[in-house]
């Protein structure tokens, strides 16, 4: 069992994806199966993103053990009032500084959600919000 | 009833027309410039794919694509690192800051420009390899 923790710092683009860079690289040296850390790749990036761009700070937990790969990113900022809806493709708060970039496409919860076994997303308002994405290893 | 020409054929159904074509050819045939790269030119690139948002890049790129976008910031180095991309053109003669070009160095990701459209681009991207 391995377990790793990184902190993501919100509104700082220039370190946007170093957390699921340095995670992605442990994946391959253990060994994971490429077709998995592809998809995990995909899902963690988004999910650090989202802390970067909606939220103040976080940090992302990995738990790894032979049969899965567990991602937790949690943070401290404003929260999704609805997340259902947030879920939908294409639905996005971010700022036009944000858009100008190439993000606030709405397409990084469903992202996550098409490339994990399980995802959950709790969120408190006001507070903030915990993404936890599974992979089994199969 | 007379006589009729009778000509037969085998149609090769399986025959896969997309040539795969490395990294070195596709610059020199769309006259690309090399803002960086390393060890890179013999491999070969998979297709290519077209967009300015990172989230759908990060969803439907796949490994071995030239991505082609208008996006400048250091932030599309990540994205092409983490989806094993071949190479980033920046099309419209846009130039990328000293950072971008910095972090796709210390990635070991190749960054190609062009003074073509997106469109114009792709297409002859589209032609050389389908
Ligand atoms: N960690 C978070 N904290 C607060 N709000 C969030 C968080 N993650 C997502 N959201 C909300 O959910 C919306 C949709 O998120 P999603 O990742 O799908 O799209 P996006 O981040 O706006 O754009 P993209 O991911 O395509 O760049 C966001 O615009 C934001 O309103
Ligand atoms: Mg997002």
């Amino acid at each position: 069992m391995l377990n790793l923790e990184f902190v993501i710092e919100g509104g700082d683009f220039t370190k946007a994806g170093q957390a699921s860079s340095e995670v992605k690289q442990i994946l391959k040296q253990i060994n994971i199966p490429p077709a998995h850390i592809k998809r995990i790749a995909v899902a963690m990036y988004e999910a650090e993103v989202n802390v970067v761009a909606h939220a103040y700070k976080g940090k992302m937990s990995v738990f790894i053990d032979p049969s899965k790969v567990y991602l937790k990113i949690e943070d401290e900022g404003p929260g999704i009032p609805n997340i259902e809806q947030a879920m939908q493709e294409g639905f996005s708060t971010a700022t036009e500084a944000v858009r100008q970039m190439g993000f606030g496409a709405g397409m990084g919860l469903p992202n996550m959600k098409k490339n994990v076994d399980e995802m959950q997303v709790t969120s408190e308002v006001g507070k903030g919000t915990i993404v936890e994405l599974t992979t089994y290893i199969t | 009833m007379g006589n009729r020409p009778v000509s037969k054929i085998n149609v090769d159904t399986k025959q896969d027309k997309k040539r795969n074509m490395k990294l070195k050819e596709i610059i020199e045939k769309l006259n690309l410039t090399v803002i960086c790269a390393n060890d890179q030119f013999e491999n070969e690139v998979s297709g290519g794919y077209c967009s300015d948002l990172l989230s759908d890049v990060m969803g439907n790129a796949t490994e071995g694509q030239i991505w082609i976008t208008i996006q400048v910031h250091k932030n599309i180095i990540a994205v092409a690192s983490l989806k094993e991309l071949s190479a980033i053109v920046i099309v419209k003669g846009l130039e990328p800051g000293e950072d971008t070009i910095e972090t796709a160095k210390k990635e070991n990701i190749v960054l190609l420009s062009s003074n073509e459209t997106a469109f114009d681009l792709a297409g002859k991207l589209y032609g050389l390899i389908n």
